[in-house]
């Protein structure tokens, strides 16, 4: 946790460089006659976050913030698998959108946590996973008429299909 | 007189076909929001705000509003039974309830806590329907330096009050200020801060992807990486006959901590920074400080149930009060309705009360209607509520996963957006381990695009002289008031240095 505390200080100090930086491209002075330039007021908050940064680190080098004091580790082995596979799966998730449409994705992601994750039975797992898309793609579509990404080419037939329904 | 015909009218609004119906789903979904550990009202209204951009802005922030109330109400729920809260906001709720629970009373505590929440909600709407009209029309005559003296007072009470490490509160505050000003310069109209000149930053980055990614993904990801344990359930019994005993009782135990809760929530709800976590917390020790019997408390005392009941719905209506009159949210979840009125149109603020009469009076109809149903809702389906804990969270968790990313999509149509939600997401599961709190940053990114042209013109208005905070009548004692807030901290540590004693912490 300790030497976590310094890296996500530092993180967030370099976050705040390039901010800062940034801010610069617009006046971060005063401009008489039309107050502030448009950079100051981000230039200026990402300077006490720079500041901030450094009290983070200060404080965590005399060892007065719980975290710095701590010495179990950030994520231990089981939730590094966590992470690993729950936000993964996420991650996934959300990269599959735009191939296989948001419904797509969505059954493979649920398919994948409840099944894979929560080991539930193939049935509930299946039940679940198919009856959510349709119900978002009927409450989404038809009832609030707004589009989800459809994903690729290939799956326009398909959804030419679903629309005939509702429309 | 007027307040009686407006509320009338508000009354009425509440009760139409769509928005009764809305109360009804509302609520209910906000007793299973504030029951299910890890999720809170705030999670469950910035994930479901999204789908309400398609229902009229009054009947949208109606349901959300209920779902607040019910989340008040629901928190009880997990806290007795569980002896978990099922949001922070019932965390004082498990002192007494559990242990109640536990010797068998698990119905009359939950009884208790119904109750206790219906009063609390009474007493605080009550107070809202006479306070507000009165705030809003001072605040009619409120200028650029005015409200952003408010803002500046806003984040002021997260530093001196918020209880979090300083230089990380600071820090998240003026995260969302930045995050806020990204997009374009309102004033030259030039795009500014488009990070790595990625073309989706021109738009901005939308609050909900912010609030979405902490409060749906980050904390989901927090939760299932804390509770790896199994939970278990006390088996509670409910019975027509037993509730009219246990309301009964719960007066005769109950009726200080109610009355504690109801008010000392209201006030302490109005607060930005405090919110009904806090409020629920107070109530109860203040409760326990008042009482005959203190070492009652903790062993199941009914009266440890209602304070802190009482307390939070009656600080998630105070909370509403500051974010209809002056603009300000008086907590996480009320600053993320707010974000959702500016979608709609709306401009929050006490020009609401002029210009939208029926959506104020309406939503202030719907705060009794709501506060009504969740107590007939709450009583009748207990053993319902209680069924539905058992759910494994490995349903539930992938639902709000899903959830999000489609409520960060709609938000703005776009899957930049989903991609940065994420990003926010794993980094807010970080930074909360490290103690970052991250409220503060959600209420900034709302409030950012508020103060800083507010600032802007102020200064403009006093040619650059930044005293202008200071001479005005109104912003003057604000500022002086967030100024002690934000050193509130660093004097209590003079002060103990003085005293020769060891800080506790910086």
């Amino acid at each position: 946790m300790r030497r976590g505390e310094f890296i996500t200080a530092g993180v967030l100090a370099v976050l705040s460089i390039y901010m800062m930086w940034k801010s610069t491209e617009l006046n971060i002075g005063y401009i008489k006659g039309e107050g502030p330039g448009g950079g100051a007021w981000p230039f200026w908050l990402s300077g006490i976050i720079l500041i901030c940064t450094a009290l983070i680190a200060y404080n965590a080098a005399r060892r007065t913030s719980p975290p710095s004091q701590s010495d179990e580790p950030v994520l231990d082995a089981e939730g590094r698998k966590m992470l690993i596979e729950v936000f993964g799966g996420i991650f996934v998730f959300v990269a599959l959108v735009g191939i296989i449409s948001m419904y797509g994705a969505m059954l493979v992601f649920l398919f994948y946590y409840l099944w894979f994750l929560g080991r539930h039975s193939l049935k509930l797992s299946l039940i679940i996973s198919i009856a959510t898309p349709v119900v978002f793609f009927f409450f989404f579509e038809a009832l609030m008429r707004v589009t989800l990404p459809k994903g690729m080419g290939f799956t326009e037939p398909f959804y030419n299909w679903l629309n005939t329904i509702i429309y | 007189m007027e307040i009686l015909a407006h509320l009338s009218g508000g009354l009425w609004d509440a009760v139409q076909p769509i928005n009764l119906i809305l109360i009804m789903m509302g609520v209910t979904l906000g007793l299973f929001i504030g029951m299910m550990p890890g999720l809170g009202s705030v999670n469950g209204v910035a994930i479901l705000l999204p789908i309400t951009f398609l229902v009229p802005p009054a009947s949208a922030i109606i349901f959300l509003a209920a779902i607040y109330y019910g989340a008040m109400y629901g928190g009880a729920i997990s806290s007795i039974t569980l002896g978990i809260p099922g949001a922070s906001t019932a965390v004082a709720t498990t002192f007494d309830g559990r242990p109640l629970a536990l010797k068998g009373k698990a119905s009359l505590a939950l009884v208790t806590a119904a109750i206790a929440s219906f009063v609390g909600g009474t007493v605080s709407i009550i107070l809202f329907t006479l306070f507000a009209p009165m705030l809003a029309s001072v605040a009619l005559s409120f200028g650029s330096p005015e409200i952003f003296a408010l803002m500046l007072l806003a984040f002021a009470t997260f530093v001196g009050l918020g209880g979090d490490d300083i230089p990380k509160t600071i820090l998240s505050i003026c995260l969302g200020l930045v995050f806020a000003a990204v997009g374009f310069d309102e004033i030259t109209g030039r795009p500014r801060l488009v990070f790595f000149d990625i073309s989706g930053f021109l738009h901005g980055i939308n609050f909900l992807v912010l609030a979405i990614g902490v409060y749906g993904i980050g904390e989901m990801l927090w939760t299932i990486d804390t509770t790896r344990g199994k939970i278990t359930s006390t088996e509670a019994k409910i019975s027509v006959k037993g509730v009219v005993t246990d309301t009964k009782e719960s007066f005769a135990k109950g009726w200080r901590g109610m009355s504690i809760g109801s008010l000392l929530g209201f006030f302490v709800g109005i607060l930005p920074a405090a919110g009904a976590t806090p409020g629920s917390l107070m109530s109860y020790g203040i409760a326990k400080l008042t009482s005959k019997d203190p070492d009652s408390y903790g062993k199941g005392n009914p009266d440890g149930v209602a304070a802190p009941e009482a307390a939070n719905n009656s600080a998630s209506t105070g909370s509403m009060l500051p974010m209809l009159t002056l603009g300000i949210p008086g907590s996480p979840t009320t600053a993320i309705l707010l974000g959702g009125m500016v979608i709609w149109g709306l401009t929050p603020g006490p020009r609401l009360f002029a210009e939208q009469p029926e959506f104020v009076w309406g939503l202030i109809g719907s705060f009794y209607v709501s506060n009504l149903a969740a107590l007939v809702i709450n009583l009748s389906f207990i053993p319902l509520f209680i069924w539905m804990l058992r759910m494994p969270f490995t349903i539930l968790a992938p639902m709000i996963f899903v959830l999000s990313i489609v409520g960060g999509y709609a938000a703005t149509n776009d899957m930049h957006d989903v991609w940065l939600m994420l990003g926010f997401g794993l980094s807010a599961f970080f930074l909360r381990k490290f103690d970052y709190p991250l409220a503060p940053a959600v209420l900034a990114i709302v409030l950012g695009p508020i103060a800083e042209p507010t600032l802007r013109q102020s200064l403009l208005l006093s040619s650059g002289d930044p005293t202008i905070f200071f001479t005005r009548p109104i912003a003057g004692p604000i500022t002086i008031i967030a100024i002690i807030l934000i050193f509130l901290p660093l004097i209590n540590l003079i002060r103990r240095k003085l005293r020769g004693a060891e800080p506790s912490g910086a």
